[in-house]
């Protein structure tokens, strides 16, 4: 088997039986054995379990019972529930919690006949944008090892960029799974807000976090969002209307362009995207210049929100039920206190105090309701701008992978990591980061951002762009 | 309370009524508490990681019941919030509620006395929500047992204006809206079991006066005696305070069923911050006017409907159509035996008289009463025609309640065992003349009320066996000779 494969190479080669589930599988946990101690992207591999579905899809397959991701070995960030196994959001507070029941995108990839290796490292709660606050510890970017692979979804972008994994899950609050995946050159994709179920995704935002895949291409992506996606009836916010199916193939297109965006980056970032633009261009697709004006306000409008609501969907972990249980406290005041003193990492402490500030009466108005406003503009610039183009081109991140506790100091720096993905989860968006060249030696990514249900738009004009560039095949020197 | 004439009391109250759902407000669990603990509680209620809320259609549906039924705008789109607040009874370190939207606006209720409408009650909002689990503090030793099946249960909070003067308005409008909630079955009504809790703002002011006193909170009081004594108590009090020129503190007080008195529990000087913001797990839920036309359409006639129309049209008086109408069951029964026989007054007469005193005698509810309203309606049709007294028929209800068999076979028996015969009925109308002189003297006056008193003697005379309708011929032979 070769070392860098996609989800449609393994298909096909698991459909022609020219190797079993059993042996991909069996590989791709031996891979994460030999190396991930070098970049700790998996937090547990579940090798028996997974050995045993990899013998019953071989048998199905043999059977002719073909299903889209048979036999495909894949891993889940950790902040999806798998049932029997823990689903930690690698926080301490989780430490002990083992899940129940499975997420619904997990049960939906489970049904499709993929393979769960494991569990994939990530930010605590998905709060961060460096994969160093789990308490896993961080994840190594396998480009660099002295950088992070961005975060939160750093696990599994560095797993699928490590070719550990084929393909991971993972979640988009603020840009978790863009971000990541352009730190480490692999594919980032999240859907419309509401077409993949947040049922059994522990929540960090609720109206933000978006489920979704990091995978070697678009291609991959668009398998896995055909299987994922679809409408739960225990996610209110689930979307009853589906992804526009592909019209006739519309191979040009009109891109939007916000040059102010690509204005302040860094030479060596600007240089590759200046070139994804140039490739697009040449291949008939039109360039238009378009404005998002409020896009200066949304990092600062994104904190109230999401903190907001993460205050208080994590005012759930008291420990009464699960979780981590402070040995100390004679009250429940007491013994919740200490509880969440001792669970929570900084950050997410951070954000809970942030949250509870901005949600508290005197403020209530000057933050949260105004945050709202400036999140209703923020869309309005978008459908405005979607109502003369197909799709937005956009920078992934302002900088490449940083150094490993370069931001430690500067959380607020940090945060602005996610300007250019920030927006897009505002507005519900689907967008994807692909590869698109090196800066320094270090993966630069492309975000490309559709308008509602219009994911069938971004996956063709994603496939073709990897179909004219290999970046997304390259693989970091530290495999070989 | 020498002076309380001096004070006018004011009293608004928000009462907590628990919707007879299928299951909870936003999880798939029967809502109908579960005696053995936590058995009724799903991943959901215990707010496990990565759980969500999806709202119960038929909570909102029966909320906006209400609200058509108290006249009430109903939101055209229903949202909720979050309110968040550490207990270990709440799983989510957050209730779901309505603060913004309640699903029911501004809406009155007639408060009846005795029949009377004593006044328009304003009702400012009725919301959803769910409920909390039981914190069991005296069941095991020095560790505090949580018991999480009421977790989720739907509740409808409903406030009123402090349109209410007196502790018996305040008990009054309590018992109506219980009447009406029961009636429009969505709520079981279960007092004991907290399926209505009553909290009560009182304060006391000058008569003439505009402004509000300091008021303070009864919470949780669960009958409608309670509610006039705790009431009454706080009104007492405050106005004792302020006749000492003290001042009344803005406090939450509890009511003791004991010593019958209320308590302070905690003061309110420092509010609580509950951090509400919308519910970002629950998309705002259009209410579409076909809907709430439907629902209206649904729904049974109600109290005050059918109380004007016993008054109207069955020419009863208000008092005993009040009385009619005080629960759906029994209204329902009374209807059922009008559809057999026409005389309203006697039915209503017999279902508040014989029938309401079985019921109180074995206590039991109309529901199990085993006497059908069609079989009731046959004995009184056969009284309305004169056919049998009322004392005949007593006898008949009774032995059919205590022996069973039918209606029909009993009236027969009675019938077959009444005196008919006209020579003896001759001489027990010749007996009764004979002993009431005066009355046979206002009769041939012209004065015909006097028969039915001849009738009744003679009734009497033969314990309800004779035959009235020959009785009356034969008095009428007899007199006017």
């Amino acid at each position: 088997m070769e070392t860098v494969q996609s989800l449609v190479q393994l298909r096909e080669l698991l459909e022609t039986r020219q190797i079993s589930s059993y042996e991909i599988t069996s590989e791709y946990l031996a891979r994460i054995r030999r190396t991930d101690c070098q970049f700790n992207s998996f937090v547990a591999t579940y090798d028996e379990a997974a050995l045993r579905s990899a013998q019953l899809a071989d048998k199905h397959i043999s059977d002719g019972l073909l299903k889209p991701l048979i036999g495909i070995p894949i891993g889940h960030k950790d902040v999806f529930c798998v049932k029997g196994e823990k689903t930690t959001c690698c926080s301490s507070m989780l430490d002990s919690f083992v899940a129940p029941y499975d997420a619904t995108i997990v049960e939906n990839l489970q049904n499709a006949g993929a393979i769960c290796l494991g569990k994939t490292n990530m930010d605590e709660f998905a709060m961060g944008s460096s994969n160093e606050t789990s308490k896993f510890g961080p994840v190594r970017n396998p480009w660099n090892l002295d950088r992070v692979p961005g975060g939160s979804s750093g696990g599994s972008a560095a797993a699928v960029a490590a070719c550990i994994a084929p393909a991971c899950t993972g979640s988009d609050t603020g840009g978790s799974i863009r971000q990541p995946a352009s730190f480490c050159g692999v594919t980032g994709f999240k859907p419309t807000y509401g077409l993949n179920s947040r049922f059994g995704m522990i929540a960090f935002a609720s109206s933000l976090d978006h489920p979704g895949t990091l995978t070697r291409t678009v291609e991959d992506a668009r398998l896995m969002f055909n299987s994922m996606s679809g409408h739960d009836t225990q996610d209110s916010t689930s979307s009853t209307l589906k992804s526009a199916s592909t019209k006739s193939k519309q191979k040009q297109m009109k891109l939007g362009y916000p040059s102010s965006l690509f204005s302040d980056l860094p030479n060596s970032i600007a240089r590759p995207l200046e070139e994804a633009r140039k490739i697009l261009e040449e291949q008939g697709n039109t360039i238009i210049e378009i404005d998002l004006p409020h896009f200066n306000v949304a990092v600062a409008a994104y904190y109230v929100i999401s903190c907001a609501e993460a205050s208080a969907n994590l005012a759930r972990y008291d420990g009464i039920r699960y979780g981590l249980r402070s040995k100390q406290g004679s009250t429940f005041d007491e013994l919740c206190e200490r509880s969440r003193s001792e669970g929570f990492g900084q950050e997410v402490k951070r954000r809970i105090l942030t949250g509870t500030f901005v949600l508290s009466v005197g403020h209530y108005d000057a933050y949260y309701v105004k945050a709202q406003k400036i999140r209703r503009l923020i869309r309005d610039d978008y459908l405005r701008a979607f109502e003369s183009v197909d799709l937005i081109l956009s920078p992934a991140t302002p900088t490449t992978a940083f150094r490993l506790h370069a931001m430690d100091r500067e959380p607020t720096e940090m945060y602005k990591q996610d300007q250019f993905t920030v927006p897009v989860n505002m507005a519900g968006l689907p967008a994807m980061s692909i590869p698109c060249g090196f800066a320094d030696g270090l993966p630069v990514g492309l975000q490309i951002i559709g308008p509602h249900f219009g994911e069938s738009n971004l996956f063709e004009l994603g496939v073709d762009f990897q179909s004219l560039t290999d970046w997304h095949l390259q693989c970091p020197a530290t495999l070989s | 309370m020498s002076c309380s004439s001096h004070w006018e009391p004011v009293i608004g109250l928000e009462i907590h009524v628990q919707l007879n759902t299928e299951s909870k407000l936003f999880s798939t669990s029967p809502a109908s508490v579960h005696p053995v603990p936590n058995t009724s509680a799903n991943l959901v209620d215990l707010a496990i990681p990565g759980t969500l809320p999806v709202l119960n259609k038929e909570a909102l549906n029966k909320a906006i019941m209400f609200g058509v039924a108290i006249g009430a705008s109903i939101s055209p789109t229903c949202r909720f919030e979050r309110k968040s607040y550490f207990y270990p009874d709440l799983p989510k370190g957050y209730q779901i509620t309505q603060l913004a939207n309640p699903i029911v606006g501004k809406g009155s209720l007639d408060l009846h006395v005795d029949g009377d409408t004593v006044k328009t009650i304003g009702i400012t909002r009725a919301h959803l929500e769910e409920d909390a689990g039981k914190s069991i503090h005296d069941r095991y030793e020095k560790v505090t047992a949580i018991d999480l099946n009421r977790a989720g249960t739907p509740l409808l909070e409903v406030v009123t204006e402090p349109d209410l003067n007196s502790s018996s308005e305040a008990a009054a409008c309590f018992r109506q809206l219980h009447t009406l909630v029961t009636w429009l079955g969505i709520c079981d009504g279960n007092l004991n079991e907290g399926s209505m809790r009553c909290d009560a703002n009182v304060s006391v002011r000058r008569h003439g006066t505009q402004a509000l006193g300091n008021r303070t909170e009864i919470k949780n009081v669960n009958s409608f005696r309670f509610v006039e004594r705790a009431v009454q108590y706080e009104i007492d009090r405050q106005i004792s305070l302020l006749e000492q020129n003290e001042t009344v503190e803005r406090e939450t007080r509890l009511y003791d069923v004991e010593r019958d008195e209320t308590r302070r529990m905690r003061g309110k000087e420092f509010s609580d911050d509950y951090r509400y913001f919308p519910d970002p797990d629950l998309l705002p839920v259009e209410v579409s006017q076909d809907l709430v036309r439907s629902i209206s359409q649904s729904m049974p006639e109600l109290p005050s409907n059918r109380r004007k129309r016993y008054t109207t049209y069955l020419n009863l008086n208000p008092a005993v159509a009040a009385l009619l109408t005080r629960d759906r069951a029994t209204s329902d029964y009374f209807e059922a035996i009008c559809k057999v026989t026409n005389n309203a007054s006697l039915v209503a007469n017999w279902v508040l008289g014989n029938v309401s005193s079985v019921l109180n005698r074995d206590a039991i509810t109309i529901e199990k009463f085993s006497l059908s309203p069609e079989s009731l309606g046959v004995i009184l049709r056969h009284v309305d025609s004169g056919e049998v007294s009322d004392a005949l028929a007593k006898q008949v209800f009774d032995q059919v309640l205590s022996q069973g068999g039918s209606v029909h076979d009993v009236l027969d028996q009675v019938k077959q065992a009444r005196i008919s015969d006209n020579s003896e009925l001759r001489e027990l109308a010749q007996t009764i003349l004979a002993s009431h002189p005066d009355q046979v003297k206002q009769l041939s006056e012209g004065k015909s009320k006097v028969l039915g008193f001849l009738i009744g003697q003679a009734m009497k005379t033969s314990h309800g066996k004779a035959d009235p309708k020959k009785l009356s011929e034969i008095f009428i032979e007899l007199t006017s000779t």
